[in-house]
């Protein structure tokens, strides 16, 4: 009965959104989508009401929400982390670009080891994330860390309950990893996790729980990571180093990438640069090629336009991490078919 | 020709009846149509479920209810370990919650000193109040890790080697799962429990109560033989009222209950229930099978408590009837 209350709650509260909206000015724009940008979105779109004084309102309702939203026309921009096919735009009529970057981190919570202390590669993560593995100890993990003495702790996995972006990036990079991975657990919002494993809601969910847990390894997005002051596990990325995330690392791994195609969603997991950060994700807008008010689409254009050339501090001081130069370069021209 | 004078009196007095009349049919009709909109609001609910969750039901079956899979990837669902965990954790709330409740109403009306009384009631009734997400979050930072640390070790160790019953305490005792969600839902439940047992064990008429104590009766026989038998309706309404609020409970479940879509036969594991379930996977849900399955789930909490409410009703009707009221 409560939860049908809260979904009575929530379609009142959508209605009177709704009606926010339209009884907005004109040069007020309004987006929903993906919760991962969520904070960065609304920090652009506070300085950017200072600077021009236009508003811009953006609801994390999640990155689905937000694609069905954008084609229902409800919102002038929808967001979302898991990019939208170069089919599915062109039947549609979408314009999609990226906005900011960041990163799945693998973190981990093992009395004795500190951050950067124990290593991983591909294929051992995705076995300790399958449940193949379920000792610390394993053989698997005391290879990659030659003279550490690991403990025989029980490893517990701590992952997202709810659908997830996070989820999405860090499965879609497990089962390149792996196939078994890919068949076992699978690869998406939702995933089928293993029995030793425990879900906590949103990142600050997830990051509590391998707070808390001693012996449990999950993955949260480099932002949570680093205000809590996680431990992370250096994983090795394609060129063979190890590699500690850090902001750098995931600039790095977009650095290699080729951006030139429809929808500029280029696979950025495992890259090659020698210091990229192998599950680097970037999050997507999506707005309509011809719009119903030109005004509107105008203001998404001079929104987006004013932060990735303006936001790029506040994207670093969230934990995010901004787009190179040659891309932002390759976004103001795409956005130009916003109309 | 007639007493006009009594005429228009008499009229005058007949208007007045009438607008009394039309006021009072007024007033009937308003309260009636307010009544109706539950009833409109309940049959749109439920319909609205049906519809939403019928692709569920049709791709499924009703062996959407047994069947032990909540799988997205595979775009496969039944609902057996959303309704194993709701139906466990809320049982063991209630376990746990209606003898300690029914010792706090006992006290409150039987043995405490007056000067007790009213701040001991104003703090079980503030204990209602406290939103439910802080009770989750206290659950998940507080509670949980004590638990691990303090309780679920001696426990394995004291049941760990008895046969079946150790099985209940297997696994690595991490702190949250089911038996967690358990023991917070049952804090939550038990102020709503205590504070309807003891309004409704104040309504024994006091010369009842005087006459079993003239017997000789101690004060747990004059429980047992006078208040309990006396209460016995409301009692019953009391505990349901828990039980309702403890199937339905969401936030403060979804933190604690560990979230995995399927049974493991331990209290110590992780396990999920139909609203923590909602309240996960609702956000991002996969347009298709997977909105109508959770949409299903949704229709069956709402049966499953219907079925409490007409069980409810039934032992109440039957209690009446045994004391033939």
């Amino acid at each position: 009965m409560r939860t049908i209350n809260k979904l009575a709650q929530g379609a009142l509260a959508a209605t009177l959104g709704l009606a926010f909206s339209i009884s907005a000015l004109a040069a007020d724009i309004t987006g929903a989508g993906a919760t991962f940008p969520y904070a960065v979105y609304t920090k652009w779109a506070e300085a950017y009401q200072q600077t021009t004084g236009n508003k811009v309102n953006y609801q994390g309702i999640g990155s689905s929400g937000g694609v069905k939203q954008i084609k229902a026309k409800t919102v002038d921009f929808g967001g979302t982390d898991a990019p939208v096919s170069e089919a599915d735009l062109s039947a549609a009529g979408l314009v999609q670009v990226p906005t900011v970057m960041g990163a799945v981190t693998i973190v981990y919570n093992l009395p004795g080891f500190k951050s950067g202390d124990i290593k991983l590669d591909g294929l051992t993560a995705a076995n300790i994330f399958s449940g193949k593995i379920t000792k610390w100890n394993d053989p698997a993990i005391a290879r990659l860390n030659p003279g550490k003495s690991l403990p025989g702790t029980a490893i517990t996995i701590s992952h997202r309950s709810d659908g997830s972006g996070t989820t999405y990036a860090f499965t879609n990079y497990l089962a390149k990893q792996s196939m078994p991975f890919k068949s076992d657990v699978g690869a998406g919002n939702n995933v089928n996790w293993p029995v030793n494993a425990v879900g906590g809601k949103g990142n600050p969910g997830v990051a509590a729980n391998v707070m808390k847990i001693a012996g449990s390894i999950g993955y949260v997005d480099i932002a949570d990571a680093m205000k809590n002051n996680m431990s992370f596990v250096a994983l090795k990325n394609k060129a063979g180093n190890y590699i500690v995330p850090n902001q750098q690392a995931v600039a790095d791994a977009a650095s290699g990438a080729n951006f030139k195609v429809k929808g500029m969603a280029p696979d950025l997991l495992d890259q090659v640069h020698k210091n990229a950060w192998p599950i680097t994700t970037a999050t997507y807008i999506l707005a309509y090629e011809k719009g119903g008010d030109a005004s509107r689409q105008k203001g998404v254009v001079d929104f987006f336009t004013w932060s990735l050339n303006n936001g790029q501090k506040m994207s670093e001081e969230l934990g995010f991490v901004p787009l190179p130069p040659n891309v932002v370069k390759m976004v103001e021209a795409e956005m130009k078919n916003i109309k | 020709m007639s007493e006009p004078s009594a005429t228009g009196e008499i009229d005058l007095h007949a208007k007045q009846v009438a607008k009394f009349r039309l006021q009072d049919k007024l007033f009937h009709f308003t309260t009636q149509l307010f009544a109706l909109v539950v009833l409109a609001a309940l049959v749109g609910i439920l319909v609205s479920l049906a519809i939403e969750a019928w692709p569920s039901l049709k791709a499924f079956g009703p062996q959407f209810l047994w069947t032990n899979v909540w799988s997205v990837p595979d775009d496969e669902y039944g609902a057996l370990a959303a309704i194993y965990g709701t139906v466990v954790t809320s049982v063991l709330a209630l376990l746990i919650a209606v003898p300690i409740s029914f010792g706090i109403a006992f006290f409150l009306t039987e043995s405490c000193p007056l000067w007790l009384r009213r701040p001991l009631g104003t703090a079980i009734e503030l204990l209602a109040g406290i939103p439910s997400i802080v009770y989750g979050i206290w659950g998940l930072f507080v509670f949980a890790p004590l638990f691990a640390e303090y309780f679920q070790p001696p426990l394995q160790n004291l049941l760990g080697d008895v046969p079946v019953i150790g099985g209940w305490f297997s696994g690595p005792p991490i702190g949250i799962g089911i038996l967690t969600a358990s023991l917070v839902l049952s804090m939550m439940v038990i102020p709503f429990i205590a504070s309807v047992m003891r309004d409704v064990f104040e309504t024994v008429p006091h010369v009842l109560k005087e006459s079993a104590y003239g017997l000789g009766c101690t004060t747990w026989e004059v429980m047992r033989n006078i208040v309990l038998p006396y209460t016995r309706v409301g009692v019953i309404g009391g505990i349901m009222l828990g039980l309702g609020r403890a199937l339905g409970e969401t936030m403060a479940v979804t933190f604690v209950i560990g979230n995995a879509n399927r049974i493991i036969p331990s209290l110590f594991a992780p396990g999920t229930s139909i609203a923590s379930t909602l309240a996960n996977e609702f956000g991002e849900a996969d347009p298709g099978l997977h909105i109508a399955s959770l949409f299903a789930l949704g229709l069956v909490l709402f049966v499953i408590t219907f079925i409490v409410l007409a069980i409810s009703r039934w032992l109440i009707s039957r209690s009446m009837g045994s004391e033939g009221l």
